[in-house]
């Protein structure tokens, strides 16, 4: 069947096409050039639409054992919440940690197409692969969480050498089906079952010997060599703490050039002026990230109201469950693997911190220069929802609601930010760029987040209205995969979307000594630690998309 | 019958995962025996039982008497149409077997709950009141020096953990690990297991179990440097929990455990956040950490899969088409002793044993062959048993490791999740 939508202004990044008045034709899933004479069997007329590709998150907690303790830690945010089931869809509940399916359903409502979960222990993976089987509609992947496991620090202290260390990243992507590697508190979550409270870029873990510093390089590098897209995606040392954005520029620094990707900056960018000693630093860290081309991010924006923190940062989430909203925490020590905190929040725009924190992501926003290594994120939902982007979108592109919604937050925290000064409003492009293509490339994704011919047909349509809140919060139009999915904002039709996989190449002598160990320490045994990809597919709930990697060094 | 091949044959497996408590052991071997299976390594009472229990096929039955698959499922059907409020209980299954309650319940409007909720939920008001610091079990085999068995018996419901978790040789953490210390906090409990060169001291402090939050609770007063005065404390000396107290703030890394089905007392949630804030309480200084057991017949996948799935952790109601929780009003028992449901499909696939409710109203069973009950069902589905005829996937108790499970003999049992789905496309 032959599709067309006729007459929308494209915004296609990944092309170069900047709201130009183009045709788009579909077939068979994908974005094709059709013969001139083709009967089109299906028109759609988009005139004065906006057309981009399907939205993609690349940086959010949408599956895994930390999200499902939320989701039982917070009754009383699911209940002004709750969703009927219909015809076509089923029941569940939204707000800060919506149910599974129906984080597919608000993701695709808001014009999205895939979402990618950022921090899958693999100790957990199944559990999250099978939470992101059960997210309807969208497209998903995870980042799998290495750094604190006692297995990479025995071979890092160790001076194993180091193609072992790149056969073991690489198993662990295989084993968890993953496609990419993050670190989170690098050496932290580990350092504090040792009882360490902080561990600082340059600072010993108190057993392995070994630095933050030397894990992000070893990791960075290793990634690079097995040919891995995405690069070490990095939540630093010191998430929160004020002053700690000297930590941020230590480790772009320390990164030697490699390339990395540093996650919610936002939380890494806090200076110590003032008399609270708690101030912006987001200028420097634009700054860094400007004159580093080697550095992309996310900038993780705070938005006012109840949400729930759940990180891997257990170091840090013990220290920040003295201010959880409501008084309820959950921290845990994880399989020598990894951990976990999960605290729920509330951002008031009355406070001096949270008005400033939302100001820092803001600054973030509009002071570094280039879209393609700058992503749109909450870092869902420890930021705020997703549901906020729309509303962060308006942020961004009107300075006019921009100066409205500073007028209600706490006055100190704007002096202690440059906000008001900053002039810059996004353009639709650069939207699409943050939103769409950035994340594609910055992910490899072949194929999508552009509206090439050969792409895949993950397509929004939008109205183009100057309220931008209003545009991207109800898309007109949602394609997946050349399927029309979302029509005025509501599904009316339900698929299950793919996994995206990455699969560097390793030595399989790696699990000679893989083996012993599970054999000797762990509870589980390494040929169940490892997911199957019939487990991902189980029966069609699921299908995996394995995306190119380069070729491996050494 | 491929159950029937030789050890060296394809029916020989290693590496299986046993789905009859919620530890999930995952090192058992087993092969074939005569008609059955043999665990041959790493056995202990439950997977043997579970795992050596006999195949036998019967068929569907109405009313007791012998009907297809297919009559039993429209009959099935017919009954959840008809009914106003059913209830979803038992849910003793796999992951894939809750996802196919849960999407029945939706549609039939019904409310889901597990056999051993009211276990459960001795954890969940906690989680939903103040949370916890909690370990896994790999954590605590290689790292804890202290471990406190809280008032229950781990023992009877997990015959392997001591073994696995207490009483291994080997840390990661060093050649040659510091003697651990056990302390069995509560009277009558099975400390047969504990045992080997690990094990240090055992001691026994013979608290009543209603009165083990008192002792959590006074030592978390003393650490905060308040005053707890009397000679006893919870009827034991005082110096019993002082003593107790000091080892806690001693150890590298404690681990206290406990089962929520054995704190069989009243609100014994209680108990548990006692635990869980004087846990939090030593964690300011050093390291310690919860480990709740419990999560058998498939109770953990229960609660894990609900909640991904509906936002709550079971005793959620379908019945005007939104997720409604409440955890007291929705619980199977209560809506059943009240007369509010008017039929009952109890899914219980692990075992024979575990009783169904007593309920004079309809009831459909979808149940391991050989199941019990006192009154016949309206409906009776002989269902398979996950990791042994079919395949399956299970949450282990901690809420962080899943294991998958094997198909280790032929047999024509379906999957409750099968039956399920065909239930709820009929309807």
């Amino acid at each position: 069947m032959l599709i067309k939508l006729t007459g929308g202004k494209v915004y296609d990044p990944a092309n170069g096409v900047d709201g130009e008045v183009r045709d788009i034709f579909i077939e068979d899933g994908r974005i094709v050039s059709p013969d001139p004479n083709a009967k089109v069997d299906h028109e759609y007329a988009v005139h004065g639409k906006v057309v981009m590709a399907g939205g993609i998150d690349p940086h959010s907690h949408i599956g895994g054992g930390k999200m499902t303790i939320a989701r039982m830690m917070l009754p009383e945010d699911h209940m002004h919440d709750t969703v009927a089931r219909t015809d076509l869809t089923r029941a569940g509940v939204g707000h800060a940690v919506p149910s599974t399916m129906l984080t597919g359903y608000r993701y695709a409502e808001m014009g999205y197409t895939a979402a990618f979960e950022p921090a899958m222990l693999p100790a957990n993976a199944r559990q999250a692969h099978m939470e992101m089987a059960d997210t309807s509609i969208i497209d998903k992947g995870a980042f799998v969480m290495l750094g604190s496991d006692d297995f990479f620090l025995r071979q890092l202290a160790g001076k194993k050498d180091f193609s072992a260390i790149k056969d073991y990243i690489a198993w662990t992507m295989h084993a968890a089906q993953a496609i990419a590697v993050k670190v989170v508190n690098p050496g932290g979550i580990s350092a504090f079952k040792f009882n360490q409270r902080k561990l600082d870029l340059n600072e010993k873990h108190v057993y392995y010997g070994v630095t933050p510093r030397d894990i992000i390089v070893t990791l960075a590098r290793g990634l690079k060599e097995l040919g891995v897209v995405h690069p070490l995606h990095i939540h630093g040392c010191n998430l929160g703490v004020p002053g700690g954005y000297e930590t941020t520029l230590e480790t772009i620094k320390g990164a030697e050039g490699l390339p990395i990707h540093l996650t919610h900056i936002q939380f890494h960018s806090y200076g110590t002026e003032g008399d609270l000693k708690f101030s912006s630093a987001a200028a420097p860290v634009a700054e860094a990230i400007n004159t580093n081309p080697n550095v992309s991010c996310d900038v993780g924006q705070v938005m006012f109201g109840q949400t729930c923190t759940a990180s891997g940062d257990s170091m840090r989430q013990f220290i920040t469950s003295r201010s959880a909203t409501p008084k309820k925490w959950v921290v845990m020590d994880i399989e020598c693997d990894a951990g976990c905190g999960v605290v729920p929040f509330k951002y008031r725009d009355k406070s001096f911190v949270n008005a400033l924190q939302w100001a820092i992501g803001l600054e973030l926003f509009l002071l570094i220069n280039d879209p393609w290594r700058l992503f749109l994120t909450t870092d869902h939902p420890n930021g705020g929802p997703f549901t906020w982007y729309p509303h962060l979108i308006r942020l961004l592109m009107d300075k006019a609601f921009r100066n409205d919604m500073m007028q209600k937050i706490n006055p100190d925290a704007l002096k202690y930010s440059t906000l008001a000064s900053l002039d810059r409003e996004y353009s639709l492009y650069e939207i699409a760029i943050m939103t769409r293509a950035g994340p594609a490339r910055s992910l490899g994704l072949k194929d999508r987040g552009q509206l090439g011919v050969g792409a895949w047909a993950d397509i929004t349509v939008y109205d183009d209205n100057p309220d931008r809140e209003a545009m991207f919060t109800t898309p007109e139009l949602l394609f997946k995969n050349g399927e029309l999915i979302v029509r005025n904002g509501k599904i009316i039709k339900v698929v299950n979307g793919a996994t995206h996989v990455a699969r560097p190449s390793y030595d399989p002598g790696i699990e000679k000594s893989l083996k012993p160990y599970f054999d000797d320490y762990h509870t589980v045994r390494m040929d169940n630690f490892r997911l199957s990809d019939d487990e991902i597919i189980n029966g069609g709930r699921g299908s995996l998309i394995i995306q190119p990697t380069g070729a491996r060094v050494a | 019958m491929k159950s029937e091949m030789s050890r060296n044959g394809a029916n020989h497996h290693e590496n299986v995962a046993c789905p009859f408590c919620g530890i999930l052991c995952d090192d058992l071997d087993i092969g074939p025996s005569g008609d059955g299976l043999k665990v041959l390594k790493n056995g202990c009472v439950k997977s043997v039982a579970g795992f050596e229990r006999p195949l036998s096929e019967p068929k569907p039955q109405i009313d007791g008497k012998d009907v297809s698959l297919d009559e039993a499922i429209t009959a099935a059907a017919r009954l959840i149409k008809e009914s106003r409020l059913p209830v979803f209980g038992g849910l003793g299954t796999d992951v894939d077997g809750i996802r196919a309650a849960i999407a029945l319940a939706e549609k039939g409007g019904g409310v889901v709950d597990h056999a051993l909720s009211e276990g459960q939920y001795r954890n969940f008001r906690v989680l939903q009141n103040s949370g916890w610091v909690l370990t896994t079990l790999t954590e605590a085999r290689n790292r804890a020096d202290l471990f406190i068995v809280a008032g229950s018996d781990i023992h009877k419901l997990h015959p392997r953990f001591f073994e696995r978790i207490v009483c291994n040789e080997a840390s990661m953490f060093s050649d040659n690990p510091p003697k651990r210390t056990v302390v069995f906090l509560g009277e009558g409990l099975d400390q047969s297991a504990v045992a080997g060169k690990r094990i240090g001291e055992v001691l026994t402090i013979p608290a009543k179990a209603d009165r083990i939050a008192e002792i959590l609770d006074a030592m978390r007063a003393m650490n905060k440097g308040g005053a707890v005065s009397g000679d006893t404390i919870a009827g034991l000396p005082r110096a019993a929990v002082e003593d107790l107290l000091e080892r806690c703030k001693a150890a590298s890394y404690g681990v206290i455990v406990w089962a929520p089905p054995s704190l069989t007392f009243p609100n014994a949630d209680l108990t548990v956040q006692a635990i869980s804030e004087f846990v939090k309480e030593i964690n300011l200084t050093s390291r310690f950490a919860g480990l709740s057991l419990g999560g058998n017949d498939g109770a953990t996948s229960a609660g894990a899969v609900c909640s991904w799935q509906s936002g709550f952790p079971l005793r959620v109601s379908y019945a005007d088409g939104t997720p409604d929780y409440d955890p007291v009003r929705f619980s199977a028992t209560k809506l059943l002793d009240a007369k509010e449901a008017d039929l009952l499909l109890w899914l219980s696939s692990f075992s024979p044993d575990i009783p169904p409710p007593d309920t004079d109203i309809p009831t459909i069973f979808l149940a391991a062959p050989g199941f019990k009950s006192a009154r016949t069902p309206k409906v009776y589905i002989p269902v398979g048993t996950p990791g042994v005829d079919h395949a399956g996937t299970m949450v282990r108790v901690d809420n962080v490791v899943s294991l998958p499970l094997k198909k280790l003999r032929q047999s024509n049992l379906p999957s409750a999740a099968d039956v399920l789905e065909k239930i709820e496309a009929a309807l």
